[in-house]
């Protein structure tokens, strides 16, 4: 293991897991809002939308991200759209995280009991209000584990963008494979640098799950 | 109770797909009164309340509430629930809320009214069911009767004119049955005006200004309580209040025919 190659480019590892960090930031909240936008419109069943939703959803979750990012990067263009790779590798990561924070918001907003709902109403709650305070705290709650495992998911995901010539962590890795041979060195430096990037993110998703249990409700 | 007709519903219609579930409802609910309604499982009961207060559009039928039509538009109909309260039997606290955030949430969020002033009243109501030690508490560290006295108080706070009860003691315990019939009684010698739902052939009798006995969706009967229990007119109401005498001496006139 050659330690004085490692301190040399532990920088140039810096660099690139701020990259893919701004990637899987971006890329997390507009998913969050898209998902969040496309579990509505399915809870609700608001018409067209809804199937406009579901198709959506088939399409981003049966396809690979690398093909949609190909889609982005080098079809695009083609049709005269030009956007940089850095916003490719946010939409895509946005295109395939939407349908997973849909899934996994759907499957919360579900798991409240219509008794719920009907006793807001009985309260003299409205649409919105009952949605705010009544429906949307428990199915968040519900929801936390799937959420923070789609997080995590995206984040690995951000590894694919190398393929659009973003110097990302995988970028940055095979790059120095290639330049030095040092496929030891390099290869660990990547495995470490995900790991700092992803275990607060998962420790941070456990103690919220433990902060929501009273989502295990009633009894 | 006095002369003023403070719920009146009429020629209430429901349909469950091609199954009537009420056929004609005329009721009349004064202020102050209790009024009790029976019947076996399935004759409409519980779909009655849940039309009362907008839970089920009704298909045909008119309901007024102090001479104010109900009918289903959203915003009015929410307005209007605010003066119906509403207890389930399956108590429905909001397991994310405290027992006093339970209370205090819709008087807030839907009333507008002040946090103290809606703390101060949630835990004076506490106080008088039993339950103020348990402000704190989550609807999950309680029992089912608890639970159930809380729900009661969640829907007072709201200060309803008339109080809806879903055969709320069917999922206690019979030891837990007692408390919140207790809580009950004590409205109802307060003048709240109520129309209860329930199985509790004892509470019904010591409770109601009246009973009002449902059949296949329709009012077969309708009676003082003491006359209801002692002489029933019908004889599906004596079926089903299982006057054994009834059917043994059916069972002897078979024998004698055979």
């Amino acid at each position: 293991m050659d330690f004085a190659f490692i301190s040399q480019y532990a920088p140039l590892y810096v660099q690139a897991a701020a990259l893919t960090a701004r990637i899987a930031f971006w890329g997390i909240v507009f998913s969050l809002l898209l998902g969040a936008a496309c579990s509505f419109v399915q809870y609700y069943r608001i018409p067209v939308l809804r199937r406009v939703a579901a198709v959506y959803i088939e399409l981003s979750r049966n396809t690979p991200l690398l093909v949609q990012l190909f889609f982005l990067y080098f079809g695009l263009p083609k049709l005269g759209i030009r956007i940089s790779a850095e916003g490719c590798a946010v939409l895509g990561l946005t295109f395939l995280g939407g349908s997973y924070m849909a899934e996994a918001l759907r499957s919360g907003l579900e798991s409240v009991e219509k008794n719920q709902i009907e006793s807001a109403q009985s309260l003299g709650f409205g649409r919105l209000q009952a949605l705010r305070h009544v429906i949307l705290p428990q199915a968040v709650a519900t929801s936390v584990p799937a959420l923070c495992a789609n997080v995590i998911f995206l984040i690995k995901e951000t590894s694919v963008v190398s393929a659009i010539a973003l110097a990302d962590l995988m970028y940055v890795a095979k790059d120095l494979i290639g330049l030095y041979y040092k496929t030891d060195e390099a290869l660990l430096m990547l495995v470490v640098a995900y790991l700092v990037l992803l275990l607060p993110i998962s420790l941070l998703a456990t103690f919220l799950e433990r902060r929501l249990r009273y989502a295990g409700f009633g009894n | 109770m006095d002369s003023t007709i403070q719920l009146q519903a009429s020629g209430i219609v429901k349909r469950f797909g091609s199954e009537t579930v009420l056929d004609g409802i005329d009721l009349q609910v004064h202020r102050g009164e209790v009024l009790v309604v029976l019947g076996p499982s399935g004759c409409g009961k519980s779909t009655l309340l849940r039309c009362l207060n907008g839970l089920e559009r009704v298909d045909s039928g008119q309901i007024a509430l102090d001479g104010e039509q109900i009918t289903a538009d959203g915003a009015h109909m929410a307005r209007m629930r605010q003066k119906i309260g509403m207890v389930f039997q399956s108590y429905d606290l909001f397991p994310h809320k405290t027992i006093l955030d339970n209370i205090t949430l819709a008087p807030i969020k839907v009333q507008h009214r002040p946090r103290r002033e809606a703390e101060q009243e949630a835990e004076e109501l506490l106080h008088r069911v039993g339950l103020w030690e348990k402000r704190d508490a989550y609807p999950r560290q309680l029992s089912g009767g608890q639970k159930q006295r809380a729900a009661i108080v969640r829907a007072l706070c709201m200060h309803p004119e008339i109080m809806l009860f879903d055969e709320v003691t069917a999922a206690l315990d019979p030891e837990m049955v007692r408390e919140v019939l207790d809580v009950m009684l004590e409205l109802a010698q307060q003048g709240l005006t109520m129309i209860i739902v329930t199985h509790e052939m004892q509470f019904a009798r010591a409770i109601a200004d009246r009973i009002v006995f449902l059949d296949g969706g329709r009012i077969i009967e309708e009676s003082a309580p003491e006359q209801f229990f002692t002489a029933p007119q019908t004889p599906r109401a004596k079926e089903f209040l299982g006057t054994f005498t009834f059917t043994k001496r059916s069972t002897e006139q078979n024998s004698v025919i055979i």
